[in-house]
């Protein structure tokens, strides 16, 4: 496509037509405070050269992970992805196929949907799953949008436990509709809080296990006093690994399954673009965001796949869509369908059983830090520490030291009280080198 | 006597209940018909108002109450067979049956040739 830049000419005459005098006419609107004096101080062009040393200066300014003895979590995952899932997912088949208005050319797309939501349904337990949402904290907005749709109720609980970007958003996408958000304060291991703040409105709980401070918790209890009320139980979850060791939420009565699927596939990608998982039980289906591609058989009788269900989504039902996502998150579904078929069930199993023995090690070797106490009492691969200092103050210093100790909880909720407290991760890549480094860095600042 | 709306739904009364369905128009149009919502039976509606859904492999569709009213009754064989749609949507097919807020408002609508007529022209 050819860029055509507008004249002065074009231009005058478009602001003649709607009446302005110039381009600053139509900011009239925004504050005199909020607008920029001036052109920003920009050099001139370069050539290529300059330009790639350039960047690459401000390239060696970030810490990669890889460099360091690396220990960040709380909703982001740095876990091994084989090179054989970039291979694949760079074939042209499949990186430029994309689901378009008529998807049933793309069979390929669509098989990898249908294979990736078998995955998801098996992993969280859930009779159906969609073809992915854009990440975890938008899966877990459109999870109350969707509990308020079933329950014709507008009450959203969220646990203290649920990561605060997700409640963000949430609130974010739940405002507009005119639905209530009530945020349980932030609590190591207080999930089943959410049962004393159920009350006849309430169109969900939204819980996560394993929480935002690495907390496990048994689900049961909290469906079963969700359901009594008449509202859904959705379970969230930022780590999708521990699927591979723990009871899956649905085993457990969750209504409404949603979380990140970063881990699986898919690099730490400096936050983004990540993917995703929605699931949920089949009497709910019509009422769930994004589309389904689902099996059926061609005019021969031969196996085929067809996108489902979106009939309900936007660019055919308008503003009475069940949601406004009318896309997924294809490339890094297919990194995590993939790394999910070359790990199997008995391989997934194993990575997680690695992850919750690096997260052991770190746990009991931290703890034996003088002044440090381990708060989370169970965990997956992920502790909050109790520090005796504040805990931003600490990463730094440790950062200092190319160890990049966690994240500090004043860091994801400034209101938490919180501020001692450190959320750390261990998975398959670290080392038992990079436990002893962040041990004797720890020590040495404290 | 059968009566119809300019959004293709029909209404026939049947003692002082109005039943409610889509026009054959409508099935023909729609296509196959996967899946139909309904309403909750002592809902209330007002003229015009969405009062269920209807959808196709293609599309899924509002469909409007014709008259105002309570509903009274729906047809359950439509959740498990939605293809009852198909098979007679003026009939076995139908939706809803309520009761009429006015007895009247249903001769405001088109008798069948006054639809018929509509439908030639669209």
């Amino acid at each position: 496509m050819r860029y055509l830049p507008l004249t002065d000419t074009d231009r005058t005459q478009m602001l003649g037509l709607i009446g302005a005098k110039s381009i600053d006419d139509l900011y009239v609107d925004v504050p005199k405070s909020a607008q920029r004096k001036g052109l920003v101080d920009l050099p001139k062009a370069q050539g290529e050269l300059e330009v790639t040393r350039h960047l690459q200066r401000l390239a060696e300014r970030n810490t990669p992970a890889g460099r360091t003895a690396f220990f960040l979590g709380a909703g982001a995952y740095r876990h091994h992805v084989p090179a054989s899932v970039d291979h694949l997912i760079q074939r042209s088949e499949f990186l430029t196929a994309y689901t378009p208005y008529q998807p049933e050319i793309a069979q390929g797309t669509l098989q990898a949907l249908y294979e990736f939501q078998t995955q998801v349904a098996m992993l969280t337990g859930m009779e159906v799953a969609n073809a992915s949402m854009y990440d975890g904290s938008t899966a877990c907005a459109e999870a109350a949008m969707m509990a308020a749709r079933v329950t014709k109720r507008t009450r959203i609980v969220f646990s203290g436990g649920v990561h605060p970007h997700y409640l963000d958003t949430a609130r974010t996408a739940c405002e507009a509709l005119g639905l209530e958000i009530v945020a349980l304060p932030a609590a190591v291991d207080g999930e089943a809080a959410v049962i004393d703040a159920l009350d006849d409105a309430t169109a969900c709980v939204i819980v996560q296990s394993p929480n935002v401070f690495g907390t496990v918790t048994d689900l049961t209890k909290i469906a079963d006093a969700a359901h009594a009320k008449g509202a859904l139980l959705v379970a969230n979850f930022t780590e999708a690994v521990s699927l591979g060791l723990i009871e899956p939420p649905g085993a457990m009565g969750a209504d409404i399954v949603c979380g990140e699927g970063q881990s699986i596939g898919n690099s730490l990608n400096f936050g983004g673009p990540y993917v995703g998982l929605f699931a949920t039980r089949e009497k709910f289906v019509r009422q769930m965001p994004g589309r389904v591609a689902g099996e059926t058989v061609d005019a021969d009788g031969k196996r085929g796949f067809v996108l489902t269900l979106s009939t309900r989504e936007q660019h055919i039902r308008r503003e009475k869509a069940t949601s406004n996502i009318c896309t997924n998150s294809g490339l890094c579904q297919l990194a995590f369908t993939i790394h999910m078929t070359l790990l199997g069930e008995a391989g997934l199993t194993r990575l997680a059983e690695l992850n919750h023995e690096k997260a052991i090690a770190l746990a009991d070797a931290l703890a034996g830090v003088k002044g440090v106490e381990v708060l989370t009492k169970r965990f997956f691969n992920e502790i909050a520490v109790k520090l005796p200092k504040p805990a931003q103050g600490v990463v730094d210093a440790l950062a200092a030291k190319g160890v990049i100790a966690g994240v500090a909880v004043s860091r994801l909720n400034a209101h938490a009280s919180m501020d001692d407290v450190l959320i750390a991760c261990a998975t398959e890549m670290n080392t038992d080198d990079d436990i002893a480094g962040y041990v004797a860095a720890l020590k040495a600042v404290l | 006597m059968t009566r119809y709306t300019e959004d293709h739904e029909w209404v026939r009364m049947e003692g002082d209940t109005a039943v409610i369905g889509i026009s054959n128009y409508a099935a023909e149009q729609l296509g196959d018909v996967v899946y139909v919502e309904l309403p909750a039976v002592g809902a209330r509606f007002e003229k015009g108002a969405d009062m269920a859904v209807v959808e196709s492999a293609k599309t899924a569709s509002d469909v409007y109450a014709p008259i105002a009213g309570e509903i009274v009754a729906v047809n359950e064989k439509l959740s498990a067979n939605p293809e009852t749609v198909n098979e007679g949507p003026e009939a076995v097919g139908w939706f809803v049956k309520i009761k009429p807020a006015n007895a009247g408002d249903v001769n405001a609508l088109m008798d069948e040739g006054a639809y018929a007529e509509f439908v030639k022209g669209l």
